[in-house]
């Protein structure tokens, strides 16, 4: 037993120094455009602006957005933030490069390589032009959340933090899940483009949405458990049933992206010339 | 044997429309994945549907889901990838050999595109069919003379579209960091041309702002035609036309000054 725990931390430790390797040399290389942060910077304050501009539309003359206040939807819109920077960081800079391995043929080196392949997958490059939006996610989620009267105890706030790799893990597995399916349909990049506008939905809380689309997006596609569930930790207003589900739908996503590569994995069969 | 120049442009024109559209059907299934990440406007109609706001601009449910819908359309057939068409076949060589043929490599991206739209034609009647089953009674027939004004206008605004990434495209020659151009002027247009929120419904100072620009004319205008509410159709004619009149020539002048400082990428 003991030796299977000091095995499993050897391995641990193996991963945690590979990914910070990657991390540091993606670093050095993406500093070399420092330009782009300015860019990255007006993109990411530019759409702010207008989504907070978009959702004040809603308000006004005492009106509320499916029972939520205005600072309360500014929490779920920051959380939207949020889960939008970390994507821009870590998601699409690795997994929009599967379809390019898969087309090329270079994924047979990927799988040579004696680490995991979806790890290396998953968490080869990092961008850091996505951290803007991340920083101004969490801004906006803290002072939403305290306009809005909510004071999280150390609890509640270890509720958010869990609530919120959650909604990480179920990202990240939605988008490895499409990204994988480019082992039979090469050209699937789009579709990872209609899971980004699917999930601009994250925006407003599942609240506000007609009865179909609610369920559409807490059972299909799990827009409900990205921004809407986190959100209401923060605010307080959430229960123990939708933090066991959001955990539960997290692990459950995680075990059918592994599972799902595998699957992949059998089909693949390089590329030919 | 002399040939009227007229009708050799339109055996050019049919030649590339054609040759376009072939390619075009092969990427069916993709072109189908594009029309369907064009939703937002339909979301955001679910959203609008749940709050009073509309109400309060003057917009029944009805007329809501109908611009919606209408802003949904029009988006899909405005849609322009001149830019990345063009830094793809610039990084990959191609653009030499294009540019040695006897025709300006931009028609060659119109006629693309064109044919793209018509590729795309029956993906977007297959989701307004959708909607309309999950939405019954809010497909509605447009009258004759504001369905024939809706298509002139989507057209127009396709071209000033065109026009305008075509001007950022050329700034590639001069810069690298082209695309985030196109990235920024992205958002203004998402946020101002109509297709997350009516006009109607903007306060009144961010209307006027809006209509200073050339974005609510590139869906709210249109879609209102579409979806036959009441507006200004010389209003909206005009700026269409006067901002393609100012970014015509500006374009076709940065054109000729990119070629010339352009000296093929690459190996």
């Amino acid at each position: 037993m003991a030796k299977v725990v000091a095995k499993s931390l050897a391995t641990f430790r193996r991963y945690q120094r590979t990914l910070a390797r990657f991390w540091a040399t993606s670093l050095t290389a993406e500093l070399e455009y420092q330009a782009n942060f300015l860019i990255e910077l007006l993109s990411v304050g530019g759409n702010l602006a207008g989504s907070v501009f978009l959702l004040s539309l809603f308000f006004g003359h005492g009106r509320s957005l499916g029972g939520w206040s205005w600072n309360q939807a500014l929490v779920v819109l920051g959380v939207y933030t949020l889960l939008d920077g970390l994507t821009s960081t870590v998601l699409q800079p690795n997994l929009s490069t599967i379809v390019t391995h898969v087309r090329t043929g270079t994924l047979d080196f990927v799988l040579l390589k004696p680490i995991d392949s979806q790890f290396w997958l998953s968490a080869r490059t990092f961008s850091p032009w996505g951290l803007p939006g991340v920083v101004m996610g969490l801004g906006l989620m803290a002072v939403a959340a305290v306009r809005a009267g909510a004071r999280p105890g150390p609890e509640a706030l270890l509720q958010v933090a869990v609530l919120l790799i959650a909604s990480a893990v179920i990202l990240y597995s939605l988008w490895f899940v499409l990204a994988a399916t480019s082992i039979w349909f090469v050209k699937v990049w789009n579709a990872t483009e209609v899971l980004r506008s699917a999930l601009v939905a994250g925006r407003y809380p599942v609240a506000a949405y007609p009865a179909g689309l609610r369920t559409f997006f807490t059972l299909v596609l799990p827009v409900a458990f990205l921004t809407t569930v986190p959100a209401e930790a923060i605010l307080g207003t959430g229960s123990s049933q939708w933090l066991l589900a959001s955990v539960v739908v997290a692990v459950v996503s995680l075990a059918l992206s592994r599972w799902f590569w595998g699957f992949a994995l059998r089909f693949y069969t390089s590329a030919s010339s | 044997m002399s040939r009227s120049p007229l009708v050799h442009g339109l055996r050019v024109a049919r030649a590339l429309f054609t040759s376009q559209y072939a390619l075009m059907l092969e990427y069916r299934a993709e072109i189908a994945l594009w029309a369907l990440s064009g939703v937002l406007p339909l979301i955001m109609l679910g959203v609008w549907n749940g709050s009073g706001a509309g109400a309060d601009a003057g917009l029944s449910p009805l007329q809501l889901g109908r611009y919606f819908l209408a802003a949904f359309v029009v988006r899909q057939f405005t849609i322009v990838w001149v830019i990345q068409a063009f830094e793809e076949d610039n990084l990959q060589g191609r653009l030499s050999p294009y540019l040695l043929q006897p025709l300006p490599p931009l028609w060659r991206y119109l006629a693309a595109h064109l044919a793209e739209q018509v590729t795309r034609l029956p993906f977007v009647v297959v989701i307004l069919a959708l909607v309309a089953l999950v939405l019954p009674g809010t497909l509605w027939w447009p009258s004759p003379l504001s369905f024939l004004l809706a298509v002139v206008a989507t057209h127009l605004v396709f071209l000033l579209r065109f026009l305008i990434q075509s001007l950022i495209t050329m700034a590639c020659f001069w810069s690298e960091r082209a695309a985030a151009l196109e990235r920024l002027q992205m958002i203004p247009y998402l946020f101002l041309s109509g297709l997350v929120a009516p006009l109607e419904t903007f306060p009144e100072g961010m209307r006027a702002l809006a209509f200073a620009t050339p974005f609510p004319w590139m869906i709210w205008f249109p879609a209102r035609l579409l979806s036959g509410g009441e507006v200004d159709v010389a209003a909206g004619f005009g700026a269409l036309l006067a901002w393609i009149a100012l970014l015509l020539p500006l374009t076709l002048l940065l054109w000729k000054a990119g070629i010339r400082r352009y000296s093929a990428m690459g190996a």
